[in-house]
């Protein structure tokens, strides 16, 4: 399977502020209802866009001016709470391409890994920069370089960095490790030979 | 050199170094559920991959069942096309399914050391974050996504990062009333909510020693709230006692060669830790939530905080949290009118959960206006409670006795707050929206403190309506 070689990422940018942004408020379970991730991109983060009656609440997804957005931006912890993939599927399906944040929940991070979708974390005060420029010009362009480990925007730049691991498979074209697994089958035999739990299986 | 027990699991289920420098983990035991597998099976056709070890690959049905109305088809045919997906996948790719007509169908945290799927020294996967349950054995237990569900169908291994491992050491005895619960929502408060970030977090101490193995899991089992995707307790004679017997446990001529395996597990006694952290038991209160995370909590009597007391980066997060709540900053939260009691979950759904409450609440009752359930966490459960008279117990007191499932722990089946309604529950997250009503909320506690909620319609201090001293 060749994958392709995400070394860049260039879009615009919407900030979501919040602390902690859970997977529930990312997906509702409610959405999860289902047995393909096709459509989930419209529901990402849906109560917090919409009210019961279906009006819609005040939230950066809901303006106009930031809609195509590559560029999620938001604080730390960002997808914590339950291991749903849904959650990244809904993103990447909304249109997101990158994910930028203080610090990321684990699970969720080597989820949106795997789909190709680089989760970069970036320093407080460079968040709250970015943000004021994407505020003030919703339209400029930011680009997410992995080589560089830097975010540039207008004619600042700000370091961004992925850990090493995430940072090579996404630049190897090896984000979905299913391939490299699928390699060593004997080996696998091996060492689950070894394992008197197997055995007795 | 001396080893932890993450070290040694690591190193028996190690296949290679992948060239990105993640670890190949083989997987021994794979739990699946209906919710985060079927979009795996779609994967896995695909690619035309058949399962490499079916008969390591254990499914149940929990998220979507309902509690109440369980004939087939369900009402919700979303709910219904899940789990005849389910079905069909394992029927197809002969995995065992613990469905509902076998009697053994309950929450896949519950099921898997129920059977005794559950093993010290192994490494376990599942689609759910609550996984890291699993390690009270001594397992290494991951929450996965569904990708990695395919990668563990396929090839019973997934690529991993070994987590660094923090020491949490709990000493002494607990005071009457305080139970396994609030030890983990103490330890979530002080660490914080991503305080685990990148770390296995290994329970230990003299409180631990004493837990009984159902009480170990229900602190593995919020892990994960705290941000440390594995948690684990290092296994003892409690451990091989409860496992003694069961349907997957080793039969009596490999039971003595099992036990010596499992016991060169644990963590060697000189073992180093990148972080060590200790706490008293006697410091430690009945803890519950006031706010929209596991680690916006505080001991029962003391005040909601102002955010103007909190760290400045927990502000903005606790201003929103008493939004959502409707609760006053510097005030007590006893005394907070309860809507819904939900009794369950696979934190707080196990049998020495609903053994202790209803030794309580006998002979009394649910105060008018409130719907409390009590959720079984299995049909084992269940069967064995009602055999002891515990449903009755429930029954008589008013709370309603439910089928088994995840119940009102999570909004995907037919238990859910509705409104603003507030429920006292002993679930582990109260994340907004998470039982159901986006404008529901939820404060997390222990079960006897959901009892005590239940009976006087109101959050309050279960040692005071129990007269626990």
């Amino acid at each position: 399977m060749a994958l392709e070689k995400i070394t860049q990422v260039t879009g615009r940018g919407v900030y979501v502020p919040g602390e902690d942004i859970d997977t529930d408020r990312i997906i509702p379970a409610r959405f999860m209802k289902c047995i393909t991730f096709d459509g989930l991109g419209e529901f990402a983060f849906y109560d917090e866009r919409k009210a019961a009656d279906g009006s819609l609440k005040p939230h950066p997804l809901n303006e106009e001016r930031y809609v195509g957005a590559k560029f999620l931006l938001s604080g730390s912890n960002f997808g914590c709470g339950s291991s749903r993939e849904h959650a990244p599927q809904a993103l990447y399906r909304y249109g997101f391409r990158a994910v930028i944040a203080e610090s990321f929940a684990e699970i969720f991070f080597g989820n949106s890994i795997t789909l190709g979708m680089p989760c970069a974390v970036m320093a407080h005060d460079d968040i709250q920069a970015l943000a004021g420029l994407i505020e003030s010009d919703p339209a400029i362009l930011i680009t997410l370089d992995l080589l560089e480990g830097k975010v540039t925007a207008a004619d600042m730049d700000f370091p961004a960095t992925l850990p090493p691991h995430a940072k090579e498979a996404l630049v190897q074209g090896k984000w979905d490790a299913i391939a490299d697994l699928l390699e060593s089958v004997d080996e696998i035999k091996n060492v689950a030979g070894n394992l008197a739990y197997f055995k007795a299986a | 050199m001396s080893k932890t027990l993450l070290d040694k699991v690591w190193e028996a289920h190690t296949v290679r170094k992948l060239p990105n420098g993640a670890t190949q983990l083989l997987i021994g035991t794979h739990l699946i559920h209906e919710v985060t597998s079927p979009q795996a099976f779609g994967m896995l056709r695909d690619l035309g991959l058949k399962v490499l070890y079916p008969q390591r690959t254990f499914a149940t049905v929990d998220h979507i069942v309902p509690t109440d109305e369980r004939e087939e088809p369900f009402s919700d045919p979303l709910a219904d096309e899940m789990i005849k997906a389910l079905r069909a996948n394992c029927d197809e790719f002969n995995i065992k399914f613990f469905d509902l007509p076998t009697g053994a169908q309950g929450i896949v945290h519950i099921v898997g050391p129920e059977q005794g799927i559950t093993q010290p020294g192994t490494t376990i996967a599942c689609g759910d974050s609550h996984t890291s349950t699993h390690g009270a054995f001594g397992a290494i237990a991951f929450g996965i996504g569904t990708s990695q569900v395919r990668d563990v169908l396929a090839t019973q291994t997934m690529a991993l990062h070994k987590p660094k491992v923090r020491r949490v050491n709990v000493d002494g005895k607990l005071a009457p009333g305080v139970y396994a619960k609030d030890v983990i929502l103490h330890i979530i408060r002080k660490l914080g909510v991503n305080g685990g970030i990148g770390y296995a977090y290994e329970y230990g101490g003299s409180t631990f020693d004493n837990f009984t193995q159902e009480e170990r899991m229900t602190v593995c089992n919020m892990s994960i709230e705290g941000g440390a995707r594995v948690g684990y307790v290092n296994p003892d004679d409690t451990t091989f006692d409860y496992l003694k017997g069961r349907p997957y446990a080793p039969k009596a001529e490999e039971w003595d060669a099992a036990v010596a395996r499992w016991r060169s597990f644990a963590s060697d006694p000189d073992a180093t830790y990148d972080d060590v952290v200790n706490f008293r038991a006697e410091d430690i209160g009945p803890t519950i939530t006031w706010g929209i995370n596991p680690g916006q909590a505080i001991f029962i009597d003391e005040n909601v905080p102002t955010p103007a007391e909190l760290p400045e980066k927990d502000r903005a997060t606790a201003e929103e949290a008493l939004v959502h709540m409707n609760l006053a900053p510097g005030k007590p939260i006893k005394g907070t009118k309860v809507d819904v009691a939900f009794l369950g979950s696979c934190t707080n759904g196990r049998l020495s959960d609903l053994t202790e409450v209803a030794r309580f609440v006998k002979g009394r009752k649910v105060k008018d206006g409130v719907k409390a359930i009590v959720v079984p966490g299995s049909q084992g459960v269940s069967q064995i409670a009602e055999k002891m008279g515990l449903a009755e117990i429930f029954r008589d007191a008013g709370f309603e006795w439910r089928g088994a499932g995840c119940s009102m722990c999570l909004g995907m089946n037919p238990d859910k707050l509705v409104g603003h309604q507030l429920c006292a529950s002993s679930s582990n997250r109260n994340f907004k929206g998470r039982q159901g009503s986006p404008t529901g909320r939820t404060v997390l506690m222990s079960p006897i403190m959901v009892a005590a909620a239940a009976l006087t319609g109101e959050i309050t201090d279960a040692r005071e309506v129990f007269d626990i001293k």
